[in-house]
């Protein structure tokens, strides 16, 4: 399996797509903590923008290099390897090294500016991201043949997780605001991985005060350890959810 | 060696396959033969576990193999089209199956040398021609010596001369002992190498007879119109 990972890491390496990736987070986690006087600010800004862009190239990249791979995978499968060991190994390639872009890009300037356990969260939570993204992208992948319809799907779900779901939950909060509504959000959230991200991040800075009552919710319920491998261990079920269909439909698949 | 039973495939409607059974042993050379879209290639493909029949068996060296993968290392594959990862090199590709396959066998590197393969070791596999490709393909489902060689249209896009390396190959490795599946069109190159004749039509299983007995039957001399004789019953 270490073997497979180190020619799809090869591959992808060649393709220089996640240099550039790193590049970019890097220069704006750079730039960002450059022109923020307040570190904390800063944090604050990059989280906004990594629960962005971090889920997006996660997807797009993981769909797009999956439908690459397709010689690649055709090759091995008629080898005598496991067809899970391809695919988990395909997985494993492209999340880490994605992963790795995030945790140079992003982590090591937050370590430098920010050291201490806001930025832990952030980098965590960045990793986290990566590795569901492609979990989902791989799902995405395995759904159709058609490459154009797989971004197309790869592109849905991101959506769906950065900008619709937002959108619903305020619609059901607003709607129903007469009702006690804390456990449903915390329903709500747990069904988002990108809010979770956002949620375990924000606790650590004070401006959790500014989220009102449902802010202070949060606070105890994600303040304590119980809360927060609560949140870590949803991320994983996040992980593995998307991986383990996607998985099961590839080893079936007719290739 | 390889034993197939009842095996049916369908994509969506199309029966791909219908209840084929057969049997193949080792040291005979069986030739696939069938009109465009009879199923050859899926038959083929669900013997190296690339597609999943829908209902059947298939057995190699008395064992199921249907979702196993250990027993591919006993099959060497030359597709039909071979696909291979566009910037990878030769050298590189012949490198990692090499290295995934790690077989402790004898390499067998008889092709590689007659078709000059190192020539093309640091071209990219996504800048060779068609022929070349194949060429790739050939040596590399030689490569590990295995007791099996399944062969998906293996001339088609060589040039004469490679043609006849391959066929002295696959001539050589029977010799060996070894089982030896070819699908092709061209019925003068399956006189040549072929013992045996294995005819799906639309996924229906037609005839499985030795080339003599198809010509003794048809009293033709030349394969092609004996086959001819033969689908026309």
């Amino acid at each position: 399996m270490n073997k497979i990972i180190k020619y799809v890491l090869y591959d992808i390496l060649r393709s220089r797509t996640i240099i550039g990736y790193t590049a970019f987070l890097f220069l704006m986690s750079f730039g960002l903590f450059n022109l923020e006087s307040d570190p904390t600010k800063a944090v604050l800004s990059l989280l906004n923008v990594v629960l962005l862009i971090v889920p997006l190239i996660s997807i797009i990249f993981g769909t797009i290099h999956f439908y690459n791979s397709t010689e690649f995978i055709e090759l091995l499968v008629s080898q005598p390897i496991n067809r899970r060991k391809i695919f988990l190994s395909e997985y494993l390639g492209v999340a880490l090294s994605l992963a790795m872009a995030f945790v140079v890009g992003v982590g090591v300037p937050a370590m430098l500016f920010n050291p201490g356990p806001t930025s832990i969260y952030l980098v965590t939570s960045g990793v986290f991201l990566s590795f569901i993204f492609t979990s989902l992208a791989f799902l995405a992948s395995v759904l159709t043949r058609d490459k154009a319809k797989g971004i197309g799907i790869a592109l849905m779900l991101w959506f769906y997780f950065s900008l619709l779901y937002d959108g619903i939950v305020m619609f059901i909060l607003f709607y129903f605001a007469d009702y006690p509504l804390d456990n449903a959000t915390l329903l709500l959230l747990s069904l988002n991985p990108i809010d979770l991200g956002r949620v375990l991040v924000l606790l650590n800075i004070d401006v959790s005060a500014l989220m009102g009552y449902t802010g202070a919710l949060y606070k105890s319920f994600f303040g304590n350890w119980v809360g927060i491998a609560l949140a870590f261990g949803l991320m994983v079920i996040w992980v593995m959810v998307p991986l383990f269909f996607a998985q099961r439909k590839f080893v079936k698949k007719d290739l | 060696m390889i034993t197939l039973e009842n095996l049916s495939k369908s994509y969506g409607k199309l029966q791909v396959l219908n209840n084929i059974s057969a049997q193949f042993n080792a040291g005979q050379v069986v030739s696939i033969i069938g009109p465009n879209g009879s199923g050859k290639t899926t038959m083929i493909k669900c013997l190296l576990g690339m597609v999943l029949p829908d209902s059947g068996r298939i057995m190699v060296d008395g064992a199921p193999v249907i979702k196993q993968w250990e027993y591919r290392s006993k099959i060497g594959y030359m597709p039909q089209i071979s696909r291979f990862p566009e910037n990878m090199k030769v050298e590189q590709l012949f490198k990692m199956m090499r290295d995934i396959r790690k077989s402790n066998k004898v390499l067998d590197e008889e092709l590689i040398g007659q078709y000059n393969i190192p020539a093309m070791f640091q071209k990219s596999l996504g800048s060779l021609s068609g022929g070349n490709k194949q060429k790739v393909s050939a040596a590399l489902a030689c490569l590990f010596n295995t007791e099996i060689l399944v062969l998906d249209e293996p001339t088609a896009g060589l040039d004469p001369l490679s043609s006849e390396i391959l066929k002295t190959k696959i001539l050589k490795e029977k010799n060996k002992g070894k089982l030896i599946l070819i699908s092709s069109h061209i019925m003068s190159e399956i006189d040549e190498v072929a013992d045996d004749i294995f005819c799906l039509v639309d996924g229906n299983f037609r005839f499985y007879q030795s080339i003599e007995s198809i010509k003794e039957i048809t009293q033709e001399a030349r394969l092609g119109k004996a086959i001819a004789k033969m689908m026309a019953v």
